[in-house]
């Protein structure tokens, strides 16, 4: 007899109290989509002293780019918080970001600038995401695959493979001929005003496929949060889509690491936002307050630093400094415990 | 039927759990006793297929834990470790409406969220399903999560320490939930427990663990005697009937 047959003789309809915490996030969701969609509007709009037939192309790249980079950020950040149980790390802390750097300079490294820079960019961009995705899934797999490990480590660790990739690539960088620097030094030079635009296309293509492939795996997300031995226990196959993840993720900061170069903190600023304004813990709603969040603060921040301080400071600069507070403020007080 | 035929663990070299073979009989509460490190927890892992084994294998329903399907499993054996420590910040509801996972994927049917109501109000929750896990004292979050695992309605459900940081009145407050299961549900249940008189007066069958290996298995009769616990235990164990129920007495 199941719980079912012989509950159904005893229970009579108890009334539960109804809940509104599901049209709440929704409410607040459809708020920051209009957001969104003002910031944008703004952008492409201020200044633009009627010159549609430059601005439209011209501005339209740079919002796909920022767009694209947004998305990229916050999903990796929310869903690899979500694979490693806490709320405190982001991709680009456990050095994610330094590990593509390092590949860029291996690549100019070993082949030489003539091929590097002769090759075609795309092409290369691809080659890249998918060394990328090796290396990455290789060295996370262990970490996030198995049991649950401490923060401590994990931070640890995160602080150790930053620097060593980091130092690896600037040992690299120094060892290279000064030609090839110069075009390796472009590669890298990527930055929110001076984005790739060679790379846009096929960006949306790998960002597009990633998504498709976490539409699927959707409803795991938040079974994943759970963590390892209770989801195993609701049937998930932990391992597996903890790698498909961690690789997804890999695609995405090479991604944004491609176009607009590192950002460490931005992704833990908007995934701890979106928790906090959509005031649920589903994946359903997460994800696409962080992508909106992002959006916002990108496209807004973007248009405030051309338009207010004139390209006299980075973007950069600004996300990383709110963002390296806001993970002060979460370290200090403990949030991933 | 869960068999268990030769199953080893071992780290390197230290073997935790040693050529295990064991029948657990299908419904009633099956308790595994044993010293600190004995191998009880690891033995349940395993036949959980939370930890992977070195050799042997785990058989549930004739069904391999290792190759089956994991989605497959979860509709047959449900397990609760000890400590359960939630990221998220979840709701009593919630937390239960995810023992439907194996079901529905995430988009619970109006089948699934009866289940739902029917976990709660047998574990005396639903006053407090809205509440938040953090919010909740150690016993009430510990029968959320039992909540959580019987709404997943397995005919097996595995237990590691349920007692674990319950006070007197919660644990036997525990213990008679989970007898009740198992009579008016007919689940099988498996216990690891540290308190042998838990053991005594709530199982129908117990198995004595000790240095990795099966000590002895039989009826609660047989096993708390005061031979095979000081064999089992190697302190002094004096048993006493109290009430038709044995009693281990081992506190001086």
């Amino acid at each position: 007899m199941s719980l079912d047959t012989f509950l159904s003789s005893s229970s009579t309809t108890t009334k539960r109290p109804r809940r509104l915490t599901f049209s709440r996030p929704a409410k607040r969701l459809f708020f920051l989509g209009l957001l969104v969609a003002g910031v944008i509007t703004l952008f492409m709009t201020l200044n633009s002293r009627g010159n549609w037939d430059f601005v439209i192309p011209f501005r339209g790249t740079k919002i796909l780019a920022l767009v694209l980079v947004s998305y990229a950020v916050a999903v990796s950040t929310v869903l690899f918080q979500t694979v490693s149980g806490n709320r405190i790390l982001a991709p680009s802390i456990m050095g994610f970001d330094a590990l593509y750097v390092l590949i860029q300079t291996v690549l100019v490294f070993a082949l030489g600038a003539h091929a590097a820079s002769t090759l075609n960019p795309q092409l290369r961009f691809v080659m890249e995401v998918a060394i990328m995705v090796l290396f990455a899934g290789l060295l996370y797999r262990w970490l996030f695959g198995g049991t649950r490990r401490s923060l401590h480590l994990l931070l640890l660790v995160g602080i150790i493979f930053g620097v060593l990739f980091r130092s690896t690539a600037g040992m690299m960088q120094r060892l290279i001929d000064p030609n090839e620097f110069a075009v390796l030094q472009d590669m890298l030079f990527a930055s929110f005003n001076s984005f790739d635009r060679n790379l846009l296309w096929v960006s949306a293509a790998l960002i597009v496929g990633g998504s498709v492939v976490l539409w699927r795996i959707g409803h795991t997300f938040d079974i994943l949060a759970l963590g390892r031995e209770t989801a195993v226990n609701l049937g998930l196959n932990f391992q597996r889509t903890v790698t498909i993840i961690l690789i997804v993720i890999a695609i995405f900061v090479s991604v944004s690491t491609a176009l607009v170069g590192p950002v460490t903190f931005f992704g833990l600023l908007v995934a701890n936002l979106a928790y906090q304004v959509a005031g649920t813990y589903k994946h359903r709603w997460i994800l696409p307050f962080a992508v909106g969040l992002s959006i916002l603060f990108l496209v807004g921040g973007q248009m405030v630093v051309e338009s207010l301080f004139s390209f006299n400071t980075s973007l950069s600069i600004v996300v990383e400094f709110l963002g390296g507070i806001v993970f002060i403020v979460l370290l200090i007080r403990g949030v991933g415990r | 039927m869960i068999e268990i035929k030769n199953v080893t663990k071992a780290y390197d070299k230290a073997v935790v759990v040693d050529g295990v073979t064991l029948q657990i009989p299908a419904g009633g509460i099956t308790s595994i006793i044993g010293p600190n490190g004995a191998g009880k927890s690891t033995l349940l892992s395993m036949i959980s297929r939370l930890l992977p084994m070195n050799g042997g294998q785990v058989l549930v329903d004739g069904l391999d834990v290792t190759t089956t399907a994991g989605d497959v499993l979860a509709r047959r054996l449900s397990i609760l470790r000890q400590d359960n420590h939630i990221g998220s910040r979840l709701t009593v509801r919630d937390l239960v409406t995810f023992g439907r996972y194996p079901y529905s994927k995430g988009r619970p049917t109006v089948e699934d969220l009866k289940h739902v109501r029917m976990a709660l109000q047998y574990l005396n929750l639903e006053s407090m399903s809205e509440r938040f896990l953090d919010e909740l004292s150690g016993g009430q979050r510990q029968r959320a999560f039992v909540a959580m695992v019987l709404c997943q309605d397995t005919d097996y459900v595995l237990m590691d320490e349920p007692l674990n940081n319950l006070d007197m009145k919660h644990a036997v407050a525990m213990m008679k939930i989970l007898r009740r299961a198992a009579d008016e549900l007919h689940k099988t249940i498996v216990l690891v427990l540290h308190d042998v008189n838990f053991a005594s007066c709530y199982s129908d069958y117990i198995v004595a663990m000790k240095d990795g290996k099966i000590a002895c298995h039989g009826s609660p009769y047989d096993i708390i005697n005061a031979n095979v616990m000081c064999n089992v235990y190697e302190i002094d164990v004096a048993v006493q009937d109290i009430d038709g129920k044995r009693i281990a007495i081992y506190y001086t």
